[in-house]
Parts: structure tokens; C-alpha cells; sequence
């Protein structure tokens, strides 16, 4: 059975529908990349798939257990956290927030889960350094490594390397197929970086405030999608 | 230490000094993340609420024939025991206000609290207006008066301080994730509205029960300078967290042997030492900052 399965759902703010027709599987082992671009949907889609907002009408399912909660989730970064005073490790930990209920303080579990998770992402000697005083890249493998901290099964990245340059961006998609590969992870990532989505992922999902393209990579450069998006600018594709 | 001892001698310093510690040890715990959070101005919107609150409370008491509070024994009780209960429930029923209304973005945060604390100042200089007469000491409630405690009011200042201490200690790591990232504390199932509210309800009753004390115009700054200046000096949250307590703790009660010793207004006293402190902070960071680069 599908980790998550999209059957015909429809999303609306106040009544009206932002993104409709979404119908898609994401399987046990996938790296599924959402691409569209702004304003269309792919943020909304995001809140659906982690239970943050319901669908107006169709459905999201999750199989194998799996619960919205359990979604690890690399979050776009907000100005307030650039200078927030946390250490990598904290926030590392606060990853393991509600894997075990609600308690007041984290337990050896908990720390033991963080500094494997750092190691796995090489910032292990950067757990006592501030947050605020590491790089972008370094940023993103911290918060990855928290994103490991809450699941053991899916990874959604809201476009993990804006902002970030082309050599340290290599290097972050190259980690993430590496969890992909070898942690055995299923990856949901959005993103702007089609170039890199085709590279990297094994399926495509190309939105515009409907689904205009659900397959693998492969076939999305064949489709008409994939190589009006591919090729870049021109007039608007329909 | 002479000065001491014989501040201590008074039992109204005795009080204030206890009621004072216990509240800025809790504004500054609050004030870290309101801080963090850019929703620092949420202290200073309840504050000025807080000041119309008291001031129609004391009117409407005031006008009131005794004979008629007399016929409704729990509100007697309450007015006698402690009148800062009424308006502390006006300012917590603002709060959420506030929260609601930052939520519903058709007004933003900023503005919000504005409206607020604009519209509460207004309306409690209106009332003051309006029943000329009433022995009401409008100095002592902007700016913070030192008799302002009752024994009443000692006993419920501490058992709410340790009210919001222990909920700030116990449900730490939910209001670090809350503070950090509300997105990602919201994905992982993080009831995070819950924890908003709760932090602007302590808030509330922090302000509340600071203000007679400090003023309604300079308690928000007990939220403020303890968590500016740690920031300053840590880079770990809970290191920030804990230095801020005793920056607060400190500064509070070297303000009130300031005042004491030069009869000086006890609030501005405090608010005085904390600024001193914050820029020895900034000039310790920025030697630490030019040393390194």
C-alpha cells in the first residue's frame, strides 16, 4: 500500500479553491519532486499533506501507519530565526518534541536520537556553536537533522536550497539523496529547481493550481509540462 | 548594607521587594520569547488596558454605594481582598483579544496592539475625566507607586508567580519549539495556538501584577531588557533564558536600593538599572564581536 495517496483532492481558502484535482501516490522509497510556480498550490498541497489543513473535497490518505505527525519537516526559514540564540544541538532536540507524548523534559532517548542524527549530517562538531553563527548550508543540514529527529519514514523539504550558492547547493541535494538512498527515506520535496528535481527524484508532480503532471522523472521530460519548464521563460504554459 | 538592612525594615519595602522580584523573574522568563517571537509589544498594549482597567474599577467601586457591594458577598470579598483581580481579568480577556485579532490578519500584529494600548489609555483618561473627584492618583498608577501592596496582594503576586514559573519550566521544550519554528512545531503536532495563548495569558498576569509597582508605563520594560541584554551575552536558549532571570532579579533589586536611597519613583529606578545594564551588554558584545573578527 502507498505511503500517502491523493484522491481527487481539492484545497480552498475561505471557500475559494486554490488547487484542485490532485490525484497522485507517493510509495514506500520515493523522491517525489512538487514543482509550479508561485501561487500554485505547491505551498497549500504542503499543509494538506502534514494535516495542517483539510482538503475542501477528495481525500489524503496515509498507509503503512503512517501519521501526519510523523512527517519530518524542513520548514522555509523565517527572518526571526537568522538571529535566534540556539544551539545547533537544541535545536537538533527539539526535533524529538512529540515523539513520546507529552513530557516535561527530553529523555537520554531523545539526546541519544539527536546526536546520531547530527552525526549522520557531519555537523556533530558544530552541536555547541549558535545557530546564528553558521553558514546557510550548515543552517539547512541542522534543521535537516531535525527533521530526522521526528520521523523515521518521510522527509517533505519546502524548497531546502533557497538561497543557498550552487556549490553548497550540489552538496544538500547530494546529502538528500544520500538519505534518500541510504537511510531508505521517502523524500517529498518542493521546489523551484526543475533541473535538479529531474535529476534527483524518482517521480515528478507538476502543479498549477490543478495537477497538470503525476509520474516519473523520466516521463516528465517527455511530457509537455516537463519540457515547456525544462527549457524556461517563453509566454505562459497552458 | 546598612541601607539595606533598613530598607528591609519596612514592611512595605518588604512586600514590594518580594512582589517586585517574583514578577520580574517571570517577565523576563515571558520576555525571552515574546522577544524572540517580534510580539515584544504585546507587554506594553496590556499594560496601558491594565491602566483603564484599574482606573474604571476604581471608579466604578467608588461610586457604588457600599450598602449595594455589601448585598453580593463574593463581590465584596473580592474587591476587599485584592482589587487588582478585576481589571487582571479585563487585561487576561485582552490579551486573547490580541491574539485573535493579530490571527485574523486584517490587522496586523503591530497594529493591533496599538489599537489596543491606544484605545485603552483613551478610554481610561476619559473615565478619569469624566468623575472628577475621585482620589485617584494618576501618577502613581502611570508610573508606579511603592505602598501600592497589600498583604492580599503579596500572597496572590507569589502564588501566581510560581504558577507561571513552574508552566514556563514544565513546558519548556514546547516553548522553545513554539518560540523557534512555529511551522515546523506545527507539522510535528505541536499544539501551537495552545501555547501562544498560554504564554499571552501569563503575560497578562505578570503585567497585571507588576503595574501598581512599576507603572503601567514602564512594567513592559521588565519583559524586555532582561531578555535584550542576555541576548547579547549568550548564544544558547536556555543559557539566555537563565541569564536573563538574574539579570532581572539583579537589576530589580539594585533599582529599589537606588530608590530607596535617593527616594526615587521605585519603577523608573528599575527601569534605569536594567538600561545600564543593557548597554554594558551591547559594549561587552561588540568588544567580543571586534575581538574575534
Amino acid at each position: 500500500m502507498a505511503l500517502i495517496t491523493c484522491r481527487d483532492a481539492a484545497f480552498a481558502y475561505d471557500g475559494k479553491v486554490v488547487i484542485e484535482g490532485l490525484n497522485f501516490e507517493v510509495s514506500q522509497g520515493d523522491y517525489l519532486c512538487i514543482v509550479g510556480e508561485n501561487g500554485s498550490g505547491k505551498t497549500t498541497l504542503m499543509k494538506g499533506l502534514l494535516g495542517l489543513m483539510r482538503p475542501k473535497s477528495g481525500a489524503i490518505e496515509m498507509g503503512d501507519g503512517l501519521k501526519a505527525i510523523q512527517i519530518g519537516y524542513l520548514p522555509q526559514q523565517t527572518s526571526a530565526q537568522k538571529d535566534f540564540p540556539a544551539s545547533v544541538y537544541e535545536v537538533v532536540l527539539s526535533g524529538r518534541l512529540n515523539s513520546r507524548g507529552i513530557r516535561p523534559f527530553y529523555t537520554r532517548e531523545d539526546r541519544q536520537v539527536a546526536l546520531e542524527n547530527m552525526d549522520k549530517l557531519g555537523i556533530a562538531p558544530l552541536r555547541k556553536k549558535s545557530f546564528r553563527e553558521l553558514s546557510g548550508g550548515q543552517q539547512q543540514r541542522v534543521l535537516l537533522a531535525r527533521a530526522l529527529c521526528a520521523t523515521e519514514k518521510v522527509l517533505l523539504l519546502d524548497e531546502p536550497v533557497s538561497g543557498l550558492d550552487p556549490i553548497v547547493t550540489a552538496e544538500l541535494y547530494q546529502t538528500i539523496a544520500a538519505l534518500h538512498r541510504e537511510a531508505g527515506l521517502t523524500v517529498i520535496m518542493i521546489s523551484h529547481d526543475v533541473r535538479s528535481g529531474v535529476e534527483y527524484a524518482s517521480h515528478m508532480l507538476h502543479l498549477q493550481n490543478r495537477q497538470i503532471f503525476f509520474g516519473s522523472a523520466a516521463a516528465y521530460q517527455e511530457s509537455d509540462a516537463g519540457r515547456y519548464f525544462l527549457r524556461g521563460g517563453g509566454p505562459q504554459w497552458n | 548594607m546598612e541601607l539595606i538592612l533598613e530598607m528591609l525594615n519596612f514592611v512595605f519595602m518588604r512586600r514590594a521587594i518580594m512582589v517586585g522580584l517574583l514578577v520580574s523573574l517571570c517577565a523576563a522568563l515571558l520576555g525571552v520569547s515574546l522577544v524572540l517571537k517580534r510580539y515584544a509589544m504585546i507587554g506594553t498594549g496590556l499594560s496601558h488596558v491594565g491602566f483603564a482597567a484599574i482606573v474604571i474599577t476604581g471608579v466604578v467601586v467608588d461610586m457604588i454605594p457600599p450598602a449595594w457591594i455589601m448585598g453580593f458577598p463574593p463581590l465584596a470579598r473580592m474587591i476587599e481582598f485584592s482589587p487588582i483581580i478585576l481589571p487582571m481579568l479585563v487585561v487576561v480577556g485582552a490579551a486573547f483579544l490580541l491574539l485573535r485579532l493579530s490571527e485574523s490578519s486584517k490587522i496586523k500584529g503591530d497594529s493591533a496592539v496599538a489599537l489596543i494600548s491606544t484605545s485603552g489609555l483613551a478610554i481610561g483618561v476619559i473615565v478619569m475625566g469624566l468623575t472628577t473627584g475621585i482620589t485617584l492618583h494618576i501618577c502613581n498608577v502611570l508610573f508606579g507607586s511603592i505602598f501600592a501592596m497589600s498583604a492580599a496582594d503579596m500572597y496572590l503576586s507569589i502564588v501566581l508567580s510560581i504558577a507561571v514559573i513552574a508552566l514556563f519550566v514544565l513546558f519548556y521544550k514546547q516553548i522553545f519549539a513554539v518560540t523557534y519554528d512555529e511551522s515546523f512545531a506545527k507539522a510535528t503536532g505541536t499544539k501551537v495556538e495552545l501555547y501562544k495563548s498560554m504564554l499571552s495569558l501569563l503575560t497578562a498576569v505578570t503585567v497585571v501584577l507588576g503595574m501598581r509597582m512599576m507603572g503601567a508605563l514602564l512594567i513592559a520594560s521588565l519583559t524586555l531588557f532582561p531578555a535584550l541584554s542576555a541576548m547579547r551575552l549568550c548564544k544558547r536558549f536556555l543559557f539566555v533564558v537563565i541569564t536573563a532571570a538574574i539579570v532581572a532579579v539583579v537589576c530589580f533589586f539594585a533599582g529599589m536600593v537606588i530608590s530607596f536611597a535617593y527616594n526615587l519613583p521605585p519603577g523608573a529606578s528599575v527601569v534605569g538599572v536594567n538600561l545600564v545594564v543593557f548597554l554594558l551588554s551591547s559594549g561587552v558584545a561588540l568588544i567580543r564581536r571586534g575581538g574575534r573578527a
